[in-house]
């Protein structure tokens, strides 16, 4: 064991100050010293996506990234999606059309769509669907993914 | 307004969508981590453990208190394994559990872990099905000298006499290379010992907490009641988490061992070694046609790949038992002689896995229709017309009755939707610009939603089916279930509540159901085997009804009516034709707190009812365009269509996901996934990366139409849904890739079709031609 360090992560506006070791990973820290389940481990190899969050807006793996190096950024998780009770136009896009079964890869998913409609909101068809395949699902058959992130596209063109 | 039937949305989603579900890994955070020790050979004798200087570190020696996992079946010459919870003097495959740390926190537990030197003197294993069988093989248990574990065979009396008269014989070959499940969520197990009462809570990724708390009790030898087992938000199951393991085992003994809260939350690369793997099997079937291209007969021999160790509480006997009794499928077919095998190996066990042998047996029956059809000059269609089961009820060869279902309607709708005779046409084109399209047909049925007369058949000490609910409605007029069913993503929550809402007149959202606790459910069989929607549905009809009666008898005291003119809609109370109404929030309110004026049935609305029907048949067509790189052994699914039959459609938007769902772990078994063992065991596909589950880029649009047979099989007409869309899909592409390869007279008999094996398959056909 190494000696910890002090670390202050942003996440969804909202400053933690925590003490890890420098090996601490940023999924582990958000999910552990933030008290933020809501972004979850698959694989812990950087191949499932489960663990997308948005680093300054954009989509990263919390699994491959130490916490430490996430010092000064700006992150946001499924916990800030909704404003209260309202749903995220992506969030409600995924209920409406049934984008989601058991919900374990449904954070991961919902970061990673975020953050590609909001870099790109006029995103074409074939561009997508090579994005969104950065992630996993094994319930979906991602056929109901693609049309939720598609309705969402529309919802969150500016 | 009928809520059956309605898309309406998932009543859990938001909780999900906004990342507040209880997963057991959000549960567990702060526990003591648990880490297993792993077994790095195939097999051996442990001369020695290391254990690194104050760790704390549990072996064999360490839990002889634990009696070890034996599952059992009665008959078909099923020889009993006893699976320790840690190894004991010896290993039997990769990624078996030799020691387990404890340590503050998961790092240091896995640092730990490093240290712990394991001394294995290395024997030699037996890892493949066919290689495990030959007489020199390594015996993988001394109490089964074949390493076969359970065998069965039969013979119809007529065989001989028929297969004598066959005008033609086609055999097929076919190997299903292994498979994992692989949930998103991997297994787990947080066990957190009670202080003031002394029993322990198992929170777990599990599919069934009531039969996995049955087993966990009995090797430890604790009242059941002194553990409650609670499967909490499950990331994904599909049977991989229907089974006891030694690592939910070791985490109750150890809290109860230390009375602490510990932790064992598994990483993917044990999740893909150790779980749990499936469909490794080896098919030799021989059909027999007469001069009409009608089958008489058919010959199989079935090995399948148990691993290590038989599962609980199904045991291994759950692949070898189902490809026998269901091999014929939706074929009509008289005489059968089958000899099925579950071989032992020192591989990872195997366990249920969606679809359960029949993605494996529907390849076998589908490629030999097509071999047929080729023999006879038949198109695939016409061949299948002429052998689909199209009279209902029907008695199978071996013993099964299937109710009535689309057999023949669901492939007769599928090659109109494709445009059979359009396609030909446009692949006649595409062959004479050198490109190669085909298309495939898979016609089969599945056994869904069957209770105990069913299973106690199949001679399991331990033999599941029913399903109980018990309902109440509270003072305010809101409806719980608590079922014993325990739903992990299938929507099945809002789908009995659509279910109980028509019967009591009331809107799904003023229903919970409460399911994955045992302290807070009846006892049942959990969520697996397409059955919940028919059978916890099933149950909760039954109670909703008897709900319903009680407040019929209510709403009758109160408009002075006679309860059998009472009816409950729209949340009122009336008597029909009648004006004047009672809410029913006041029927519940009434029941409670003024149950003097009622008399008989006690205060209060409480109902319990199970379900226990033998099962029905779901069935449907899956079918395929591909087109075939010839060069680099690319397959692209153009098009894929599903017809499909279960019955009523309770939730059509959940029954199309669970089809989607389905069919992409389907496609993924044709194309991609493969569990590989080198010969020393040792295995080579360790991580995602090496296992290549499908994502959004590898899957077509997958195009469903749904055909409803009306059956008496459930009382809510509805079928089970869960496993279809697995079992169609190798098939149907298998059988489209080798119509694409006609040219090149290449048959495909081995899953998955990969790039290297399509091309091999070419290239060795073009050198048989040169």
């Amino acid at each position: 064991m190494t000696e910890k360090l002090d670390v202050t992560l942003s996440v969804n506006g909202k400053r933690y100050e925590m003490k890890v070791e420098p090996r601490r990973m940023l999924a582990d820290a958000i999910r552990e010293e933030c008290g933020l389940t809501g972004t979850h481990l698959g694989c812990e190899h950087g191949v499932c996506g489960a663990c997308t969050i948005l680093m300054d807006d954009k989509p990263v793996r919390s699994c491959l990234m130490f916490a430490v190096q996430a010092e000064g950024a700006e992150l946001r998780t499924v916990e800030g999606l909704a404003k209260g009770n309202e749903l995220h136009p992506i969030q409600q896009a995924f209920w409406d059309h049934h984008g989601l079964q058991c919900g374990f890869c449904t954070p991961g998913f919902l970061m990673l769509a975020t953050g590609v409609l909001e870099q790109n909101p006029n995103i074409g068809d074939e561009e997508l669907v090579h994005a969104l395949s950065s992630n996993l699902c094994r319930c979906t058959g991602y056929q109901n993914i693609l049309k939720a992130v598609k309705a969402a596209r529309e919802e969150m063109k500016p | 307004m009928k809520w059956v039937g309605q898309p309406i949305p998932r009543l859990r989603d938001p909780v999900l969508l906004k990342g507040k579900g209880r997963f057991t890994a959000d549960i567990a955070v702060g526990a003591m981590a648990i880490r297993f020790v792993r077994s790095p050979v195939a097999r051996g004798t442990i001369c020695g453990i290391e254990i690194p200087e104050g760790a704390v570190v549990f072996t064999a020696a360490d839990i002889t208190d634990i009696k070890p996992l034996r599952p059992i079946l009665h008959g078909r010459n099923y020889v009993p394994t006893d699976q320790p919870i840690l190894a004991n003097k010896r290993v039997t495959y990769v990624g078996e559990p030799v020691a387990a740390v404890i340590a503050a926190t998961q790092s240091e537990a896995e640092d730990i872990a490093e240290q712990v030197m394991l001394d294995i003197d290395v024997l030699d294993p037996a890892i493949d099905v066919d290689e495990a069988l030959k007489p020199d093989a390594p015996r993988v248990h001394d109490q089964a000298p074949g390493n076969v574990l359970v065998e069965t065979s039969l013979k119809t009396p007529g065989f001989d006499a028929v297969w004598a008269k066959a005008a033609q014989v086609v055999e097929v070959d076919i190997r299903s290379r292994r498979q994992n499940a692989m949930p998103m969520e991997t297994r787990n197990a947080h066990a957190v010992f009670d202080h003031s009462t002394g029993r322990v809570t198992l929170y777990t990724s599990v599919q069934n907490p009531h039969p996995i708390r049955t087993g966990i009790a009995d090797v430890l030898g604790m009242p059941e009641t002194d553990l409650r087992v609670v499967a909490p938000d499950v990331g994904g199951g599909f049977g991989q988490k229907m089974a006891l393991v030694p690592e939910y085992v070791f985490a109750v003994w150890v809290a109860r061992k230390l009375e602490a809260s510990v932790a064992w939350i598994e990483d993917r690369n044990e999740n893909l070694i150790a779980s749990f793997h499936s469909r490794d099997q080896h098919h030799t079937v021989k059909a027999a046609f007469d001069e009409n291209a009608k089958l008489i007969a058919l010959e199989a021999d079935l090995r399948c790949n148990v691993g290590a160790y038989s599962n609980y509480p199904i045991t291994c006997g759950v692949e070898p038992l189902m490809a026998m009794s269901e091999l014929p499928g939706p074929y009509d077919l008289r005489e059968y002689s089958v000899r099925t095998r579950g071989v032992t190996t020192n591989t990872c066990p195997m366990a249920p896995y969606r679809g359960v042998s029949r993605p494996v047996l529907t390849l076998s029956m589908e490629r030999i229709m097509n071999l047929a059809a080729d023999r006879f000059g038949l198109d695939p269609v016409e061949m299948r017309r002429r052998n689909l089961i199209t009279e209902f009820p029907y008695k199978t060869v071996t013993g099964s009755l299937y109710d009535a279902g689309t057999y023949w309607e669901s492939l007769e709708r599928s090659a109109e939707v494709l445009d059979l005779k359009g396609f030909r046409e446009r692949q006649k084109k595409a062959r004479e610009e050198g490109r190669y399209l085909g298309i495939g047909f898979s016609v089969f049925n599945e056994r869904s939603g069957y209770g105990t007369p069913t299973f106690a058949a199949r001679g399991m000490e331990i033999t599941p089916g029913y399903e109980t609910v018990e309902m109440a409605m509270d003072p305010s007029g809101y409806v719980i279930a608590r079922i014993g069913a325990s739903p992990h993503g299938q929507g099945l929550e809002t789908g009995l509540s659509q279910i109980i809402a028509d019967e009591l007149g009331i809107e799904p959202s003023r229903i919970r159901i409460i399911s994955g606790d045992t302290d807070a459910t009846p006892y049942g069989w959990g969520t697996f085997a397409s059955r919940s929607l028919v059978l916890a549905g099933g149950a909760s009809k039954l109670a909703a009804e008897q709900m319903r009666e009680r407040l019929n008898k209510i709403a009758g005291h109160l408009l002075q009516a006679p309860p059998e003119e009472i009816e409950l809609a729209g949340g009122v109370a009336r008597r029909r034709g009648h004006e004047g109404s009672v809410e029913i929030t006041a029927l519940a309110r009434a029941a409670h707190h003024q149950s003097q004026l009622f008399g008989g049935g006690g205060p209060g609305l409480t109902t319990i009812a199970t379900y226990d029907p033998a099962g029905t048949f779901s069935n449907a067509c899956h079918s395929a365009i591909v087109e075939v790189d010839i060069e680099t052994g690319h397959v692209k699914i153009e098009r894929f269509l599903v017809v499909e039959d279960a019955g009523i459609l309770i939730n059509p938007m959940i029954v199309d996901g669970q089809i989607h769902g389905g069919v992409v772990q389907g496609i993924a078994n044709a194309l991609f996934e493969e569990i590989i063992y080198d010969e020393t065991g040792n295995i080579l596909t360790g991580s995602l990366m090496d296992f290549i589950p499908p994502t959004m880029s590898e899957v077509p649009t997958i195009e469903i139409e749904h055909l409803e047979t009306l059956t008496d099989a459930s009382i809510t007409k509805a079928k089970g849904i869960g496993e279809g869309g697995t079992i169609g899909p190798p098939a149907a592409i298998i059988n489209a890739i080798s119509d694409a390869l006609k040219p090149f007279g290449v048959e495909i008999f081995e899953i998955p079709a990969t790039p290297p094996r399509i091309r091999q398959l070419i290239r060795e056909a073009a050198k048989e031609k040169s």
